[in-house]
């Protein structure tokens, strides 16, 4: 059996909110006990319409956000971050990339010292060093020496998200999470970040947990899905299991509402609306 | 007689670099109770040009055209006050985001009886009945207690349809939906296709889809405009736009769909893309 880069126990997550002038103090039971494993180079897809909890486990998996209860391992070793302080090699071991490449990159910060600084931060590697190496991941991700310079707002959406998978590169993670990170891109510039992700996947043996709502991306490139709903996974296998065989409601309702561009469903559609 | 006849539209802003051609004579007719699809990436000029039919865009835009007539009336000589009139009775506008497009200061309830008391001057008493009609049509449960909340207290879903019972509140002719969809989950955006269908079949109303999602045009449209860079690449009825896409772009936009994907690379859209000309000429 290959290598587990990723497993988790039974992960639960609530917040609790304190009651105000007009409201009680509740509790939000935000995951309910999620249990999964991904190994060496493969990719997990979690599935699920927002407020499903997928957010909060991306969190918890990059260890932002510490479990209410439950298990984390990475690479095999155990990790509490609400008992213990992280070290920057574990730190290094997991890393994310956001939906809206928009919002995570700093607009007052050149690319150059924006994937710079996970080096600066984590390891001490003199600045020379840190250069060279955020030149080659630059050129990596498919952009150009000449962006070095440049800041966020040079940059087209499809750019920005290419920046944001090699800021998150930079430390050399074993697994890398990826949240919704197509979602606010057009269908061309989708493809080829969906494209480079497969390289880089290729290339460094990288594991993916990626975090989508958008069925058809996920069945082109994971190799499990988990589907969510209400904290809860409902469904969790191999991608040709839950696409071919659905158990759950809830996951039979999802790909009922996808809405499907094939000349079959067009054609049953026009009759239909004739016949009406 | 189309409902809506656009010939040869021109859009430019003026920019510190010289103007710059947001669409570039783009020409269309929507017929009565008829699906036209516009598709396109961002910045294909898709939405802009229907915003120039409304008369939403800013001064700094240059708006030509040799024909733009609605419902049989010439939208280029139309005096302010005439058009304001015509816009959010005769034709009505739905936007992507639901939650940013109603006012946070009022209630949901006082937004939508505002039309009702500008273009139709209904009284109070029939001004809430209909938005309580309204509110039922569109599927908002409790709809008499819904109309006292404001649009932080709805979800997504709950405040688009609050935006398209304001659009369809005086029986419009002509809606435009641009991107009505995109920002709601899969299940809520089948919920609220389904409403818009059910709500052109039974109105009658012509119905422009302003989208990048294929799905979305392969489940509504009747007819699809292609639109890249801001020109018209295409236009076909639905069938023959995914049976046989004629224009370079087409396909590769169709191929760009991960559910097409043949092997384990996509195919991408500049690959494809050599310099076609647009589809020149009236619309069908």
């Amino acid at each position: 059996m290959s290598q587990l880069v990723l497993e988790a126990r039974n992960i639960v997550r609530d917040y609790h909110l304190s009651g105000g002038l007009f409201n009680k103090a509740r509790t939000v039971h935000a995951v309910k006990g999620v249990s999964f494993s991904v190994e060496k180079g493969k990719t997990l897809a979690i599935v699920g319409e927002s407020g499903c909890g997928k957010s909060t486990l991306a969190r918890i998996i990059t260890l932002i956000d510490p479990a209410t209860s439950g298990e984390l391992l990475i690479d095999g070793n155990k990790v509490d971050i609400g008992k213990e302080t992280l070290t920057t090699e574990m730190r290094r071991k997991v890393q994310i990339v956001f939906q809206n490449p928009y919002g995570s990159l700093n607009p007052r910060q050149k690319i150059g010292d924006v994937l710079g600084e996970p080096l600066l931060i984590n390891t001490g590697v003199p600045a020379s060093e840190r250069r060279d190496r955020a030149m080659k991941m630059l050129l990596k991700v498919g952009l150009e020496e000449k962006h070095f310079n440049r800041y966020p707002h040079m940059f087209s959406g499809g750019q920005r998200q290419r920046i944001a998978i090699a800021r998150a590169l930079m430390l050399n993670p074993s697994l890398l999470v990826l949240d919704e990170p197509v979602s606010a891109l057009d269908l061309s510039v989708q493809a080829q970040v969906l494209n480079l992700l497969a390289d880089l996947q290729d290339e460094f043996q990288l594991t993916y947990v990626f975090i989508s709502h958008d069925l058809s991306v996920v069945r082109y490139i994971a190799d499990d899905v988990m589907v969510m709903y209400y904290g809860e996974a409902v469904e969790y296998g191999s991608r040709d299991e839950v696409f071919s065989n659905p158990q759950h409601s809830y996951t039979k309702t999802l790909f009922a509402a996808t809405p499907r561009a094939d000349v079959e469903s067009i054609k049953a559609r026009l009759a239909k609306k004739k016949a009406a | 007689m189309a409902l809506l006849e656009i010939e040869n539209l021109v859009v430019e802003f003026q920019t510190a670099s010289g103007p710059f051609r947001a669409v570039d004579g783009v020409s269309l007719k929507v017929h009565e109770r008829e699906v036209l699809a516009i598709v396109g990436e961002s910045g294909s000029g898709k939405s802009v040009s229907m915003l120039a039919v409304m008369g939403l865009l800013p001064w700094t835009a240059k708006v030509t055209a040799d024909k733009m007539a609605f419902n049989g009336r010439d939208l280029l000589k139309l005096s302010p006050a005439e058009r304001r009139k015509m816009v959010g009775k005769d034709m009505a506008m739905i936007f992507q985001e639901p939650v940013a497009s109603l006012n946070p200061c009022f209630t949901v309830g006082f937004q939508i009886e505002e039309v009702l008391r500008v273009h139709l001057g209904l009284d109070k008493a029939a001004r809430r009945a209909r938005a309580i009609e309204l509110f039922s049509a569109v599927g908002i449960p409790d709809p008499a207690e819904r109309l006292g909340h404001y649009p932080h207290q709805m979800s997504g879903g709950q405040c688009q349809r609050v935006m398209i019972a304001i659009a369809i509140a005086c029986n419009p002719k002509l809606l435009i939906a641009d991107e009505p969809t995109t920002a709601l989950d899969v299940t809520i955006q089948k919920q609220i296709l389904d409403l818009l269908m059910r709500l052109q079949a039974e109105h009658g109303m012509g119905l422009i889809m302003i989208t990048h999602n294929m799905g979305v045009v392969a489940e509504t449209a009747d007819r699809v405009i292609v639109q890249y860079k801001g020109r018209k690449m295409e236009e076909a009825d639905v069938l023959s736009l995914f049976e046989s896409p004629k224009s370079n772009y087409t396909r590769a936009l169709l191929s760009a769909l991960p559910e097409n994907a043949v092997g384990d690379r996509l195919p991408t859209v500049a690959g494809f893309m050599v310099d076609e000309a647009p589809v020149a000429g009236a619309a069908q």
